[in-house]
């Protein structure tokens, strides 16, 4: 289900939590599958249950508590736009106008290619840098401009 | 005095590496403690004079908690950093893990072995994985020099200090919340007491304190606690880092003494973006109580005067708003926020939250109705003070502060189905 460099990985993470607390792991557990597998079916989450020994539901619950996993599948590349305040006093709402017209998708949707997931996001502790979006869970880009944003997507082929 | 206690080596190149910090005297305090084996009284005694509170936004006092926790109990303890900085607002962990990490490991390190404490999480915000990465490598570092591990410096002190991160979820920053998290479930709170000083992580008695409470010890065991304190005023000491944000020229982070006045603060942040007028600060992050420029511009940037003002100091952060900003629009922003991210376990949030979401967003969108004012004073009061975490209080506050400031914007945008800005 998961290569053997995502398995060791998630083998680094349960060694930072004692002895008997491998449930610990999980959330890293599921950013590493996320990371290998694009989302996280029903199939990856029993297979990280199973490889914790932690009930799948158990699973479940922490996959669909945190908003940065993805349950459904989504595009090659998943921009969330911060449109919390202070992002939105310094222009996000532009921003977000610009993406969605230069994508031709609206929040929570992909594009045909299924290259864009075009998602609202809350505040990414970042304000600083506003207006701002991260890609794939990864990569902050902040200080955004239409300019700036147009760089950016095509530099994500 | 600026940049006096955490960004002081923040214009060097590269800052946040181990080399750079051993130049500034980083490590120095941490042995010294260690190896002369100060006593933790002592310790504890220098955070208290200090007057050194809680930088997440409680503002606990620090000396006061560290004295809570059972120094001489023999089972497994443990010591949590809370970098999960996701209030609107806040953004001042961020660089210190990304420009100074290795002196928030110094201040845990102390700060473990004045508690007696072996092992250490520092759980940090999900979306800021560049600065989750960079933590990683100051651990890598900070463990290949000899500074985390076991017996270091050749004695029995033994401190081992892993990297957690969240993933999306806002109340992860409650610190029970958060210790849920680490044990791999979601992030519900719990309820107090027992505090986590007797029942904490993994049922074991825990100390929680935020970033910037940590990176402060190293200066405050170097020079005393009294020169801390006189960095800022009297029951509010040290420097204290500012995040500003919204509408002014050059937002960012500032450490500034605690005391100094706003309109320094402003000042340093570039002042109001060019060609409009302050209209209205909300000084603590989205949590607190806006504050109208007019009183804003005579307060003092400390807990006790944001206070007396009527709102809270919080973590520092403060969002500035200029005089086109529609007040129904911005707290209806907000009161999506604490909607989306309440976690639905108490039912004063779950469902207070969501009343006042909805109702903000029909008087923004020109439906609200002539009893709808009312009705979020009700709803807000139904929430307070009810629920496990201070999530329900969060939401509330800001409904609270913009109703006593701006009452007139939302009743206008109740009667004329528009904005009056």
């Amino acid at each position: 289900m998961l290569s053997p460099e995502s398995l060791a990985k998630i083998d680094k993470e349960i060694a930072k939590y004692p002895a008997g607390q491998k449930q610990s792991a999980v959330m890293a557990a599921l950013r590493i599958a996320q990371d290998e597998l694009g989302w996280l079916s029903s199939d990856t989450l029993e297979f990280v249950a199973g490889y914790l020994g932690m009930a799948p539901v158990a699973v479940y619950e922490v996959a669909s508590f945190y908003n940065m996993y993805e349950l459904a599948p989504v595009g090659k590349y998943k921009i969330t736009v911060c449109t919390n305040l202070s992002c939105t006093l310094m222009g996000a709402d532009s921003i977000s106008a610009h993406l969605k017209s230069r994508l031709g998708i609206g929040f929570g949707e992909t594009t045909a290619d299924g290259r864009f997931t075009l998602k609202e996001g809350e505040c990414m502790g970042a304000c600083g840098d506003g207006p701002l979006f991260l890609v794939n869970n990864k990569r902050m880009c902040g200080c955004l401009s239409s300019e700036k944003v147009d760089q950016i997507l095509a530099e994500l082929k | 005095m600026a940049n006096e206690v955490i960004f002081h080596s923040i214009h060097q190149p590269e800052s946040w590496k181990l080399s750079s910090y051993l130049a500034t005297g980083g490590y120095e305090m941490l042995k010294k403690v260690v190896t002369e084996k100060v006593p933790p009284e002592e310790i504890i005694n220098q955070v208290k004079i200090s007057a050194l509170r809680g930088r997440g936004g409680a503002g606990f006092p620090t000396g006061l908690k560290w004295s809570f926790m059972p120094r001489h109990f023999q089972g497994d303890k443990y010591l949590v950093c809370n970098t999960d900085e996701g209030e609107p607002g806040t953004f001042k962990d961020r660089d210190i893990i990304r420009f100074n990490p290795h002196q928030l490991i110094e201040g845990m390190a102390i700060a473990a072995y004045t508690m007696g404490v072996k092992v250490g999480y520092n759980y940090i915000h999900g979306e800021i994985w560049e600065a989750y990465e960079r933590f990683e490598e100051a651990l890598e570092e900070a463990r290949a020099a000899g500074f985390l591990g076991d017996n270091l410096f050749g004695t029995d002190f033994c401190f081992n200090l892993h990297a957690h991160q969240g993933y999306g979820a806002y109340v992860c920053g409650e610190e029970t919340a958060l210790l849920e998290s680490i044990e791999g479930k979601k992030g519900q709170p719990r309820f107090k007491p027992p505090f986590p000083a007797s029942f904490g992580l993994y049922g074991k008695p825990t100390t929680i304190n935020n970033t910037e409470t940590f990176a402060s010890i190293p200066y405050i065991i170097r020079h005393g606690g009294q020169k801390f304190l006189e960095l800022g005023k009297p029951n509010n000491g040290g420097t204290k880092i500012f995040s500003v944000s919204g509408h002014v020229n050059k937002p960012g982070n500032f450490e500034i003494g605690m005391g100094t006045p706003f309109a320094e603060l402003l000042e340093m942040a570039g002042g109001v973006r060019s060609g409009h007028k302050l209209k209205a600060v909300i000084p603590g992050g989205s949590s607190v109580p806006v504050v109208p420029a007019e009183i804003m511009m005579d307060l003092t940037m400390d807990y006790d005067s944001i206070a007396k003002a009527g709102s809270m100091l919080g973590a520092g952060s403060v969002i500035v708003m200029d005089e086109t900003v529609c007040m129904v629009k911005a707290l209806e922003r907000l009161s999506y926020f604490y909607f989306e991210e309440s976690c639905g376990q108490c039912t004063p949030c779950r469902e207070g939250t969501g009343w006042l979401y909805r109702v903000i967003h029909r008087i923004e969108h020109g439906q609200g109705r002539a009893e709808d004012l009312d009705l979020l004073a009700n709803v807000t009061s139904n929430i307070s003070g009810r629920t496990i975490c201070a999530l329900g209080d969060a939401a509330a506050m800001p409904v609270q502060g913009m109703l006593k400031h701006y009452r007139n914007e939302f009743e206008y945008h109740v009667e004329h189905k528009k904005c009056m800005v």
